[in-house]
């Protein structure tokens, strides 16, 4: 938490010009609205850092969710489909009603999200054997590779392609107040039902049958969980494009250090997923400054090569 | 009577792929009636026809043919060297790794996009062999463990694309708008030069591998039957197995260079070839090779007409088509 702190001032020093982190402290605590750096950090920079601490925590919550579930180690947002299919509602719903509130548009992403993940898990439930780690990966890289062919053709068509394609490479660039106050309403839905339901989805992390045999409703943990995997993902996509890997690292990361007790993953995932997101947005905009790099590509550089670590069965809950 | 059939199937594609062909040469922003087509071909055309035709729609038709046949091929010789059903060079990552290579001879070297010519056009290709070559090693290399396993291979391959396409964006971004849209759109896989410098270079080689594989590939039904039972058969099976992965990027990268990153076509041909004329290599890669020229030309068309006169890329067309017979064949294969 104390590290999230000095990590998320860091992020508002840090940008084009830089401001020293007294001036964030007095922007803070002693505002002058004379003053060009305290507006920067004020309109800017702190809204900026906050959509990023909680998308980053919304889309770890995510993946954590999903890995519980499914019992799947390679479950995540981005590979379930969820996030191409919030990105494709996305596009459609900005190129065909642009005058489209911010509510809207997350909306919108909602349904898409919705939309990608019962694709994903009905190839993988009407396939024979299951939904192993390897045929979730291919439904999701197939699913998500069709909308996203679909999305690129629809921007190409419209004209709206560049645009389109930074945004869905994930970006934190456009936040403003109205993007933090979507997220802090997805939030608390999606967080406070997500700890809700933390001990039953460690009992069902254990497998379908114990679960039963113990007593409780698989069916009602499920769809709950899945109701948080909505939220949380939609919000997130709607407000920072398409953020890859996050949800599926952190997780890992969380029980590498706490169990296998979601109870305890749950929490610590939101903590690390702020950390790891609030930090790539810095180094998207140092990479090659002035210009922002997007941050899904920071995300991924970090999550691939985690991603071939556990491809490789080397990772806890091994393929 | 096996082989007659064979012979057969093989007449009825290729008849079908001509009346494709002359379908797709007559329709476009200028239209063509086939009979022009065909007086045209004679020499006895319009001088207008003879310009669009000639030089713009015939050398990308050219590209459209060799570049479905050696994705397909390619996908073939992948399925069998891994002995996975799923396999194809968009999934395994070559196809990025030569788009990657691609951007970035085209970000550092060249101005823009539309302004590929002289030796670039010679180069381009170049680049997008070491590209896919680079691809393949990484995968391989990052796969091996004792051994490859076919689902290893797959989703490392899977991460190896997720990789390229990361640091790809970066480079994208920062490119003017138009180059952008440009490189997005052959991303997305599009026969983006019809050029005759462009078939001169890309078409010779892949006809030599396309026939060598051909020529080889009853190895390829050896190896089918494991690793122990063809090296009882007297094959050496590393070294085979490394030729043909050699060839099968070597296909890619060539296809990647002239078509863009098109997906699945390598991982559906073959698999419509196989139900086709059955299993065996000698049959089935000659099939997959006319099934992948005949769906790509298809698509291509589909792509420029439907709504004309803007353009989908090809690469997105047959990403639309495919997608639902992979997840299909995902769906069964256990």
């Amino acid at each position: 938490m104390i590290l999230l702190a000095v990590t998320m001032a860091l992020s508002i020093a840090v940008g084009v010009t830089d401001i020293s982190i007294g001036t964030v402290w007095e922007s803070m605590f002693a505002f002058a609205p004379e003053s060009t750096s305290h507006a920067v950090i004020r309109e800017l920079r702190m809204p900026r850092a906050i959509a990023g601490a909680l998308v980053g925590a919304f889309l770890a919550v995510s993946g954590a969710v999903m890995q519980g579930l499914t019992r799947n180690p390679l479950a995540s947002p981005s590979i379930m489909g969820v996030t191409h299919g919030a990105a494709f509602a996305l596009i459609l719903t900005i190129v065909f009603f642009p005058a489209v509130s911010n509510i809207g548009m997350t909306a919108a992403a909602f349904v898409g999200a919705g939309l990608g993940v019962i694709l994903v898990f009905a190839v993988g439930s009407f396939s024979k054997g299951g939904l192993t780690p390897a045929k979730l990966a291919l439904a999701g890289v197939a699913i998500g590779g069709m909308l996203s062919s679909l999305s690129s053709a629809i921007s190409l068509h419209f004209q709206v392609a560049k645009q389109m394609s930074f945004w869905y490479a994930g970006g934190l660039a456009a936040t403003d107040w109205v993007s933090v106050q979507i997220l802090l309403v997805a939030g608390a839905v999606g967080l406070t039902l997500a700890v809700l339901i933390s001990k039953s989805v460690t009992i069902l992390s254990l497998g379908d049958e114990v679960s039963k045999g113990l007593g409780q409703n698989t069916f009602l943990v499920k769809a709950l969980g899945v109701i948080v995997v909505f939220v949380l993902t939609g919000a997130a996509v709607s407000v920072a494009g398409t953020v890859g890997f996050i949800g599926l690292v952190i997780p890992h990361v969380a029980r590498f250090f706490v169990g296998s007790d979601y109870r305890l993953i749950i929490p610590v995932s939101a903590v690390l997923g702020s950390l790891l997101l609030v930090l790539s947005d810095i180094g998207a905009r140092l990479v090659n400054a002035p210009y922002e790099t997007p941050v899904g590509a920071i995300t991924a550089c970090i999550g691939v090569p985690f991603f071939l670590y556990l491809a490789r069965g080397e990772g806890r809950g091994s393929l | 009577m096996k082989k007659r059939r064979f012979s057969f199937v093989m007449a009825v594609l290729f008849l079908f792929l001509s009346f494709m062909v002359l379908i797709s040469l007559n329709m476009g922003v200028v239209n063509i009636a086939p009979l022009d087509v065909l007086k045209t071909f004679i020499g006895q055309g319009t001088d207008r026809h003879e310009l669009v035709l000639f030089n713009f729609r015939l050398p990308s038709m050219v590209l459209a043919l060799f570049v479905g046949a050696g994705l397909a091929v390619s996908g073939a010789i992948l399925q069998g060297v891994t002995q996975n059903d799923l396999a194809d060079p968009g999934i395994l990552g070559i196809n990025t790794g030569a788009g990657f290579a691609v951007i970035l001879y085209i970000f550092f070297f060249q101005q823009s996009m539309a302004m590929v010519s002289g030796v670039g056009i010679y180069i381009l290709p170049l680049f997008a062999l070491i590209g896919a070559f680079l691809a393949a090693f990484l995968v391989y290399a990052l796969a091996w463990k004792k051994g490859v396993n076919p689902i290893r291979l797959i989703l490392v391959g899977i991460g190896v694309n997720a990789g390229f396409s990361a640091v790809l964006i970066i480079f994208q971004v920062k490119m003017n708008p138009q180059d952008f849209n440009q490189a997005l759109v052959w991303l997305a896989g599009d026969l983006w030069m019809g050029n005759w410098n462009l078939v001169l270079v890309i078409v010779p080689p892949i006809i030599l591998m396309i026939g060598w594989t051909i020529y080889k590939s009853r190895t390829l039904n050896v190896m089918n039957l494991g690793d122990s039972m063809s090296m009882g058969l007297g094959i050496q099976v590393e070294k085979a197995r490394r030729t043909f992965l050699l060839l099968a990027v070597g296909l890619a990268g060539l296809s990647v260079a002239a078509g863009g990153g098109i997906a699945f076509l390598g991982l559906v041909a073959p698999h419509i070839a196989r139900r086709i004329v059955g299993p065996g290599h000698q049959r089935m890669i000659p099939a997959a090779a006319l099934i992948g020229a005949i769906f790509l030309v298809v698509a291509d068309t589909i792509g420029k007409n439907i709504i004309a006169p803007a353009e989908i890329p090809v690469g997105i067309v047959v990403s639309i088509v495919s997608t639902p017979y992979f997840v299909y064949l995902l769906m069964k294969t256990q």
